[in-house]
């Protein structure tokens, strides 16, 4: 330990929890590599309707025709190889109702990450999702009885076209970004969710997705329609083994909060160090209605995120609040959009991040006002944490406000945690680790009471394990 | 020994030297000021003795009760029973007190056992009561904002819930007002007894009306130069320093 730095092996990316395997046979495996030929593998297996496979096969033309975004992104997507890449990993069957039913080595990698137990304590609903496709599902009955909907992505549009079709890639169009499209083209599993008229769900919904295959890309698609006056609580979780190889996660999200319902999409993310995670999220608010984004990210290689929030009707409001943890050989690429549509819209970002070694931290936000607009306000705040000096931080944002009445506030800081805050701390009887994860804890707190309970437990456990996993 | 013992100590930071074959031994039970003009090395001492890295030990030891502690990390040091009062404590923002003391003292808790919430609670209360801290600062963060005095206060709250037999207090008179320095000697003063050793650093003879210490030590240049009872304090104070200086200087 030098003067001004403090240890880095106390601090090194732990991930621990998710970091097994166990050997698979799949039924469907879609091979390794992107051609149209896999999308019709997979649209097959799927046995999809005529028109979504149109959808997957455009999709992978925009996708081919994309440049990697590595004018302002990092230039680690290069590092991707799409032609080493499987695709879809399936076991063919249906997901399971009960956990009795979901085959024994599948069912034990979800409960050593505590999925049932954590359903039988305060969930409305679980998916299990295992590589490509969900091996459990099951809602609550008294929701189904409600006439709330919560399926996969394919059963989704099988059987509910007349519900999700209108609203299935109209927030987010494969157009929108390279692996967007990426995404269109290849996507299997994720949650299409219903909440009828004023139905509105006390307790969450959750999806857990685990890549356990090496390789592998996981596309999974989320859409969630609340109807007028509802509200849904969702949240997600995700981990994967580390393999020395490159993985690959790329989701779409796109939540539909039709008039004054209620979304908010709750991500706690700790995928491991070899995950390239890059997702695309975004929300469509009308008029009084609100979707707000929780989101921490404390794994994975490279997250690119940045979740947003389109305000179209009066009244609508919009927050992203986030959380990022950046480790030894770690970027978090992280955001928020936010784009005013109408008049009387609001939108609040909040951002902390942490940077931890040579881990790298990057705020890139966007909130767009036009000049017809009347009584806008945005608030923005970024925060960044740095500890020890390699650490490296950077805060991109974009304002355009026009118009008249409309607000706009945004402060950002930049703090440290210094070597002789550590030894006052050590002084005390803290470990080095305690130390920092204190520090980390300190500085999250008042976000974290923003969380559900469940969540903000978790996330603080999943932040001392990461300050403290080395230390010895 | 049930001692704090520190023998022929030689601490030098960037080549220079601070401390030169320095020693002094703090029976438990008794309570030993160390006085001595700017600059003399006694905060040094306080941070060498506490395990801060920035100081290069040469050659000596420190023992508590016989145990040594020097070159061992600041936190098995604090586990060893060595408290330091900060001269400047440091902010820590977003930790409240209560957790702070919490982590501290749970940092403490033998393998599987958990601290009682409400008798933990209790107990800060009480403490808090005795030096007149407002119990709403349980939820401010650590020294954030403080002003001097509620941050030495918080010093003394500390050392009082983690119970240490060894109190190193560095200059903790200073940036207190009258009030505040009686306040924060009564806390000094009720945790005194056979089990535990105090080294009450300062610069000013105040304190010392309100701590009457057991002996009283005169550091200059490095070392110690003079020991004597409180008499020497007050002695001190109405001579000033430069008595000490000419004397030293004398001798060498």
């Amino acid at each position: 330990m030098s003067n001004t730095e403090v240890h880095d092996d106390a601090i090194n990316v732990d991930t621990e929890k998710g970091n097994f395997s166990y050997p698979e046979d799949y039924a469907y495996d879609a091979g390794v590599g992107l051609s149209e030929d896999t999308i019709r593998y997979i649209s097959d297996v799927k046995k999809e309707a005529d028109w979504i496979r149109e959808f997957r096969l455009r999709a992978l033309e925009i996708f081919n025709k994309k440049a990697m975004p590595t004018n302002w992104a990092s230039k680690d997507l290069e590092n991707i190889h799409f032609d080493k890449i499987r695709y879809y990993l399936s076991k063919g069957q249906q997901p399971s109702r009960t956990w009795d039913e979901v085959p024994d080595d599948v069912k034990e990698t979800f409960e050593r990450l505590g999925i049932p137990e954590q359903e039988r304590k305060f969930l409305a609903g679980v998916e299990a999702q295992f590589d490509s496709e969900a091996a459990y599902s099951r809602m609550k009955e008294d929701l189904e009885k409600e006439g709330v909907i919560f399926v996969g992505s394919s059963e989704g549009l099988e059987k509910y076209p007349e519900i999700f079709k209108p609203f299935f890639g109209k927030v987010i169009p494969s157009t929108d970004n390279k692996f967007a499209a990426l995404n269109s083209a290849t996507f299997s599993g994720g949650s299409f969710i219903y909440v009828p008229k004023g139905v509105k769900l006390k307790q969450p919904l959750q999806a857990y997705f685990r890549i356990n295959a090496e390789n592998f890309g996981q596309f999974e698609r989320t859409l969630i329609i609340a109807d007028e006056d509802s509200e849904i609580t969702y949240m997600e979780g995700c981990t994967a083994p580390k393999f020395e190889t490159a993985t690959l996660h790329s989701a779409v999200v796109e939540l539909v909060a039709l008039k004054n319902a209620k979304i908010q999409y709750i991500t706690v993310q700790n995928w491991s160090s070899n995950v390239f995670n890059l997702v695309t999220k975004r929300g469509m608010a009308d008029e009084g209605a609100e979707v707000k984004w929780i989101d921490c990210n404390i794994g994975s290689r490279l997250t690119m995120k940045y979740p947003g929030v389109v305000l179209k009707g009066r009244g609508a409001r919009g927050e992203v609040l986030s959380i990022a943890l950046a480790n030894n050989g770690q970027h978090q690429d992280t955001g928020a959009k936010m784009i005013h549509l109408a008049d009387d819209t609001t939108s609040n970002i909040i951002s902390k991040s942490i940077s931890i070694g040579e881990g790298r931290s990057t705020y890139r936000g966007q909130v767009h006002m036009p000049k017809h607009l009347k009584n806008c306000k945005n608030n923005t705040e970024c925060d960044a944490l740095l500890i020890n000096t390699h650490s490296r931080t950077d805060t991109y944002p974009a304002i355009t406000t026009r118009g008249q009445n409309n607000t706009v506030q945004h402060e950002a800081s930049v703090s440290k945690v210094s070597a002789e805050q550590i030894f006052y701390m050590m002084q005390r009887g803290l470990s080095e680790g305690e130390a920092m994860s204190l520090a980390v804890n300190g500085f999250v707190n008042e976000l974290l009471k923003e969380f559900p309970m469940e969540y903000s437990v978790e996330l603080k456990r999943l932040i001392d394990m990461e300050m403290e996993g080395s230390v010895g | 020994m049930n001692a704090l013992e520190i023998k022929n100590l030689n601490v030098s930071i960037e080549g220079q030297s601070i401390l030169k074959d320095f020693s002094l031994t703090i029976p438990k039970g008794e309570v030993h000021a160390l006085m001595g003009p700017n600059g003399t090395g006694k905060s040094t001492l306080a941070k060498v003795m506490a395990g801060h890295e920035d100081y290069e030990v040469e050659s000596g030891s420190i023992t508590l009760d016989g145990e040594n502690i020097l070159g061992e990390e600041p936190d098995a040091i604090a586990h060893a029973g060595l408290f330091l009062a900060f001269q400047y404590p440091l902010e820590i923002p977003g930790v409240s007190i209560a957790n702070f003391i919490r982590a501290a003292r749970a940092a403490r808790c033998p393998e599987g056992e958990s601290i009682n919430a409400v008798e933990f609670y209790k107990e800060l209360y009480e403490k808090m009561d005795a030096l007149k801290m407002d119990r709403k600062f349980t939820a401010r963060s650590l020294n954030a904002g403080f002003s001097g005095g509620e941050k030495k206060r918080c010093e003394i709250l500390q050392m009082s819930m983690l119970d240490p037999a060894y109190c190193v207090m560095d200059e903790t008179d200073s940036g207190l007002d009258i009030d505040a320095l009686k306040t924060v000697s009564e806390g000094v003063n009720l945790m005194r007894g056979p089990e535990r050793g105090f080294l009450v650093i300062t610069h000013y003879q105040r304190l010392l009306d309100y701590i009457v210490p057991d002996v009283v030590h005169v550091m200059f240049d490095g070392r110690i130069v003079h020991s004597g009872s409180a008499e020497l304090a007050r002695e001190l104070e109405a001579k000033g320093y430069d008595w000490v200086k000419e004397a030293f200087t004398a001798t060498i």
